[in-house]
């Protein structure tokens, strides 16, 4: 099972946090940084797997940005690089070649993604095209209900009814 | 949304942390002023702040406001409205929060919604926080959702997903009870994603309770067999880069490792296929080059290995799966590097496949060597160790010796522990063993901990066989000029227990090796000193001989003033029992170590709990009866102090010790081993008690004024502000007349005055005391005496004890003091002359009248010292040298004196010469003095020779010496100058005295004969005319003669009386001044 997910950028900046077990924000906090500054510190060719107390993290790089896994013992390395892969293949698939910007300013749709495809920290969907469709669906949902709103309200004046 | 567009473009156009705290802070005030405000928000505006409030919160700022709004969000129909709300709550709601009760209402009303989209936002919520109150809300309906045949595939899905992490919340509130077959089932569902799901509830659910799910097994291995042999193209978008569904296929592996292999043989023969199918695969020529394809096809691989270590019954699969890890050992993937030195490192456990781990023991040393990544080397390390067995054990450790001199900080001490832990499971020669455990501690001491030091020292303990060879080994490591703390422990702690077993070769000889320890004393920190002073006194007790050198150390003032009190308390006690004790004592005291008890190896446990999960449990329980098991029961440091050990024997007995008391006693010698210890810390010197007697019963002070009396016969034994005693004593070869004197200080009576004497046991025996009576009054200022007549029997090591008793003004006085009867006093000289002394001294032969005592000088013998003391006090001080054989000392005071003598003597004879010199000299012969001047130069010349002998040996010194050396030399010549001169002025003079006697006699007889013949021929006047003139001649010459007689004596006199006053002069001067 996993334990949580971390987005980062190169410079040290949290860009996402996926927590799936409960923690005190105060431990979280930690954590992230030991974390940011322990796999900024790895130079590109070493391994992709680290012992980090009981805990095994498998990070990797796509771009300015690192994906982050902390798992368990048991669990297997190679597959949670690939479900960061699959992670990475939605939002590129989503976005059009997804770059940092396009998580930092949406960032509720990488939640939300990430929610379809992992959920309590196991695989739920391994699908690209199912995740893509549960996905498509909120959008549209979305569309509808944002339909009928005016440009005026966008901007916050809205006409007493 | 613009706004939260707007905003994040804002926060990003931030130049600095200042600005961007600045303009949250803006955010927030309006956010606030929104919310509070009475014009009622609609739900896009509100979605809108709750995110701009979600945004600041992941920027890692705190949010403490808006939970009640995204709970409103919560209860909308619209679909965002709902999301970003649920996006608030489980990014920013914790388990405790109050609102936690409003949001569950809100998710069960949307998992009962008909529409399957909000259904699986509800799902989700709970799968993220998955708090105990969910679970007792939802525990029943979630898995209705699971089972129910209307529920569409996406929301058993996530259904599935939820319920396991609430399983692993509160496994106690979830109870799957009937739905236990349909959830097993699920397996077999068409749709991939929901098995998936499944998958992971049901291992889950498998862990808690095996046998309700056995059913699983069959199920799991058909599924697995279906999706392996499925072609890639038939899963469709399962297919991930040509690996037909991978994460399926390690949930179900997974899933099966939770059993043993499966008991069906069709099953059996199903899944073995099914894993020699994964094997094959990975033997495939790969379909794509992407790193995903081979990472998802490895994964699969690195699962079915994993299952095949488990089950860890069909040895042709273990071979078969560690030939393809042992080809990923050469990978250029650092992950697939690293992840076989990981399963390898299981294999290693398995009895089949062991041997076909240990045939890539040389890539596995080439990758520890060679890896770049300190994690895999690390790997690399670990199944080294699990590798390793009786037949390989010298090659690693020898490897992971070399290694850990260049080895990464961070994986030393592990490293460090593990060479322990083989080089002792697998010593099969225990000289090994202690040579890569001293090798360990020089190239990594700083990651040595206690417990492998410890354990070497048990381990030798244990062994006779090693103990010579370790003590050996031990000396010639502690003679680099370097050593580590560690080292010194470990030969500090050996040498003091078989320093013995190798004192016998000189180049280790005790002396040697007590100077080695020692040389490496001031560098260590107060344990290690603690357990060199151990080491000292043992060594006190195997070398008498270098008793004296040790105690010195000890008396050090940095050992008995040292600021450590742990130091102090050991050099205070060590130096006290090395001289109270004798040496039966000390050698019970410091008996060698008893072998320590056998049990689990310290270091062991230490690695296990460093690292639980890298210790192979398995190769540890089948090795371990060949293990030598022997544990340190505490610490190694509290055994290595014996005599602190010791403390608490005596008091138990009562008598409380302070070996800071300890003085020296003569004659105190324990004679029962039993209780001995007793003997010599307990009865001499008892701590002072608060009552004004010392708990041996003595009243205070008399100890001290006791002490005096081991020399003197007479004086004052006892004094207070009341009363005085005084001691006159005398012996008589075995008899002694002792008297006491009673002095009453003040004016008032004292009454019911009595004396009693106390022998303690071996003394009654020993001594007969027979005391005069004494009156029981004794007047104010009077004095009054008592004889004690003592005989003594035998010798004796005790004195005897008396208790004064006596009533001063009404109350009660008790002293108790020691007589003062010691056995040196009946000790008598005996006279006898040399011939007597050597026959008796001849008798005594036998081997317990002969002792010998070897100490060290005071000063030592420094050429440099003694040259320049020689030099510097050439005229006060005392000069020894040693010539011939025979031992000639010159007092340089006597010395200095002999050359001033010497100086105005010769002197004193060239006046004497120059005097006599014109004249004869018949009057004054000068011989005697030119003797003495001959004498005195040879006496010089001695002298001189024996201090350029010095100088020659010396090879030079001081300037100062060298300028002295030279003035006597100059002086002996001028001595011998003076003489030779004076004996040619001598020799001179007496050549003209000669001549002037000749000269007298032969004109008187020319004269004579002159005129006694002319007067035959010559007429009597002319006669007369010659002989007149011929007398004449006569007269004066006879005169000048005696003109000459007279200056010279009176020249003499003058000159004579001169050196002679000078002479008296410096007579005076020296006896004088010296």
């Amino acid at each position: 099972m996993m334990q949580f997910m971390l987005l980062f950028s190169r410079q040290g900046k949290l860009r996402l946090q996926k927590w799936y077990v409960a923690h005190p924000d105060k431990v979280k906090k930690k954590i992230t940084r030991e974390l940011v500054t322990l796999v900024l510190a790895r130079k590109p060719k070493m391994c992709s797997f680290l012992e980090w107390k009981d805990l095994k993290i498998v990070y990797k790089r796509y771009a300015s940005l690192y994906f982050c896994c902390a798992i368990e013992p048991a669990d297997n390395e190679l597959l949670t690089l690939e479900i960061i892969h699959r992670y990475v293949e939605l939002l590129d698939k989503y976005f059009g070649s997804v770059c940092e910007l396009d998580i930092i300013f949406n960032f509720e749709k990488a939640y939300f993604m990430l929610d379809e495809l992992m959920l309590g920290g196991e695989v739920q969907e391994t699908s690209k095209k199912n995740v893509l469709k549960a996905i498509a669906a909120q959008d549209l949902l979305q569309e509808e209900s944002e339909e009928p709103k005016g440009i005026l309200e966008e901007i916050g004046i809205s006409f007493p009814s | 949304m613009r706004g939260l567009s707007v905003f994040i473009s804002d926060i990003r156009n931030c130049k600095s942390k200042e600005a961007e705290i600045k303009r949250i802070n803006k955010e927030l005030a309006n956010i606030r002023s929104k919310f509070k405000g009475d014009k009622t928000l609609d739900g896009y505006q509100k979605k809108k702040y709750v995110c701009k409030l979600l945004f600041i919160f992941l920027l890692g700022h705190d949010i403490d406001f808006g939970h009640m709004e995204a709970v409103n969000l919560l209860s909308s129909n619209k679909y965002t409205e709902k999301q970003i709300g649920y996006l608030f709550i489980t990014v920013l709601i914790s388990a405790s929060s109050d609102l936690m009760k409003l949001v569950i209402q809100s998710i069960k009303n949307d998992l009962n919604s008909r529409n399957p989209v909000h259904v699986n936002l509800a799902l989700q919520c709970v799968a993220n926080i998955g708090s105990r109150e969910m679970a007792e809300n939802l525990g029943t309906e979630i898995p209705r959702l699971l089972v129910s045949g209307d529920t569409i595939d996406s929301v058993k899905q996530s259904a599935a997903l939820t319920l396991l992490r609430l399983l692993r919340t509160s496994p106690d509130l979830i109870q799957m009870g009937e739905w236990t077959s349909r959830v097993i089932h699920l397996l077999n569902d068409q749709h991939m994603g929901v098995v998936t799901s499944a998958a992971s509830l049901i291992e889950a659910l498998v862990k808690k309770n095996p046998e309700e799910y056995k059913g699983c097994v069959s199920l799991a291995v058909s599924r697995l067999s279906r999706i392996v042999t499925s072609s890639y193209t038939d899963l469709q978008d399962y297919t991930y880069y040509f690996v037909p569904a991978p994460w399926l296929s390690v949930k179900l592996l997974r899933l099966l490792q939770n059993y043993p292999p499966p008991e069906d043989p069709a099953v059996r023969t199903r899944l073995t296929e099914c894993l020699e199918t994964i094997l094959n695969k990975a033997q495939e020529a790969p379909k794509s080059k992407k790193a995903q394809h081979s990472n998802a096809k490895n994964a699969v691989l690195f699962e079915a290995i994993n299952l095949i270590i488990h089950m860890d019954s069909d040895p042709n699969l273990l071979v078969r799966a560690c030939n393809q890890l042992g080809q990923f050992l050469q990978h250029r993937e650092t992950n697939l590097r690293y992840l076989a030195l990981e399963s390898m490192c299981l294999l290693a456990t398995s009895e089949f496949s062991h041997e076909a781990v240990k045939k890539h023991q040389e890539t596995v040393i080439t990758s520890l060597k060679t890896e770049r990544d300190v994690s895999v080397r690390q790997r690399a390390v670990d199944l080294l160790y699990a590798m390793c067995d009786r037949t390989n054990a010298e090659e690693i450790v020898a490897e992971m010796l070399e290694y850990l001199e260049s080895a990464d900080y961070s994986i030393r001490e592990e490293m460090v522990l593990k060479v322990a832990i083989l080089a002792e499971k697998y010593a099969v020669d225990y000289t090994w063993y202690v040579d890569v455990i001293l090798n360990l501690i020089r190239i990594a001491g700083d990651y040595v901990s206690e417990e492998v030091w410890y354990r070497v020292i048990q381990i030798v303990i244990n062994r006779d066989d090693v103990q010579g060879y370790a003590a050996k080994t031990v000396f010639e490591a502690l003679q680099a000029p370097a050593c580590h703390e560690n080292m010194v422990k470990v030969g500090g702690y050996i040498l003091g227990e078989f320093g013995n077993l190798i004192a016998g070769d000189p180049r280790s000889s005790p002396i040697v090796q007590f100077e080695l320890l020692h040389s490496k004393y001031h560098l260590c920190g107060a344990a290690t000193r603690g357990l060199l002073l151990s080491t000292y006194i043992k060594f006190v007790n195997l070398f008498p001989e270098i008793k004296s050198s040790i105690q010195e150390v000890l008396k050090s003032g940095n050992n008995l003033k040292n600021p450590d009190v742990e130091i102090q308390q050991r050099s205070m006690e060590y130096l006290q029992l090395s001289t109270v004790a004798t040496a039966d004592v000390l050698a019970t005291v410091l008996e060698e170590m008893p072998p320590f008890p056998e049990r689990e190896s310290s270091i062991l446990a230490k690695l296990k709990k460093k690292k639980p999960s890298s210790v192979p449990e398995t190769a540890e329980t089948k090795e371990h009866k060949h293990i030598p098991q022997a544990q340190i029961s505490n610490s190694v440091e509290h055994a290595s102090s014996p005599p602190s050990s010791q403390h608490s024997t005596p008091s138990n007995t009562g008598a409380s010790v302070d070996l800071l008391g300890l003085g020296t006693t003569l004659g105190s010698k324990p004679t029962t081993a039993s209780g001995l210890l007793v003997d010599v810390f307990a009865d001499n010197f008892p701590p002072a008690s608060s009552n004004g007697l010392e708990s041996s019963g003595l009243t205070m002070g008399a100890d001290e004024s006791y002490k005096k009396f081991v020399c003197k016969n007479n004086g004052v034994l006892f004094e207070n502000d009341i009363l005085q005693i005084g001691v006159k004593s005398e012996y008589r070869q075995n008899l002694c007349r002792l008297g006491m004197f009673y002095g009453n200080k003040t004016s008032f009576h004292f009454t019911a005055f009595s004396v009693e004497v106390e022998c303690p046991a071996p003394l009654d025996n020993q001594l007969n005391i027979q005391p005069k009576p004494v009156g029981t009054v004794i007047e104010g200022g009077a004095q009054v005496q008592q004889i004690f007549n003592i005989e003594a029997v035998q010798e004796f090591s005790d004195s005897p004890i008396i208790h004064i008793k006596f009533l001063y003004s009404g109350a009660q006085q008790k002293i108790s003091l020691k007589l003062p009867v010691t056995v040196n006093k009946f000790i008598e000289s005996v006279e006898m002359d040399s011939s007597t002394f050597f026959a008796r001294w001849k008798a005594l032969c036998g081997p317990q009248q002969e002792s010998q005592k070897i100490f060290r000088a005071q000063h030592p013998m420094d050429a440099e010292q003694t040259k320049a003391k020689k030099s510097t006090d050439w005229l006060f001080s005392t000069v020894r040298t040693k010539s011939a054989g025979s031992n000639v000392s010159f007092d340089s005071k006597s010395d200095w004196f002999v050359w001033l003598f010497a100086l105005s003597l010769s002197l004193f004879v060239l006046f004497y010469s120059l005097c006599s010199s014109p004249c004869f000299t018949l009057f004054a012969p000068p011989l005697p003095s030119l003797l003495l001047l001959y004498t005195l130069s040879f006496f010089s010349f001695f002298h001189a020779t024996l201090d350029l002998q010095v100088f020659i040996v010396d090879g030079g010194g001081m300037v100062l010496s060298h300028l002295l050396l030279f003035l006597k030399i100059f002086l002996l010549f001028f001595f011998l100058f003076l003489s030779f001169f004076s004996f040619f002025l001598f020799s001179l003079s007496f050549f003209l005295f000669s001549l002037s006697f000749f000269l007298f006699f032969f004109s008187f007889f020319l004269s004579f004969f002159f005129s006694f013949f002319l007067s035959f021929f010559f007429s009597f006047f002319l006669s007369f005319f010659f002989s007149f003139f011929l007398s004449f001649f006569f007269f004066l010459s006879f005169f000048s003669t005696l003109l000459f007689i007279l200056f010279y004596y009176s020249l003499y006199s003058f000159f004579s009386f001169f050196p002679f006053l000078s002479l008296l002069f410096f007579f005076f001067f020296f006896f004088f001044f010296f």
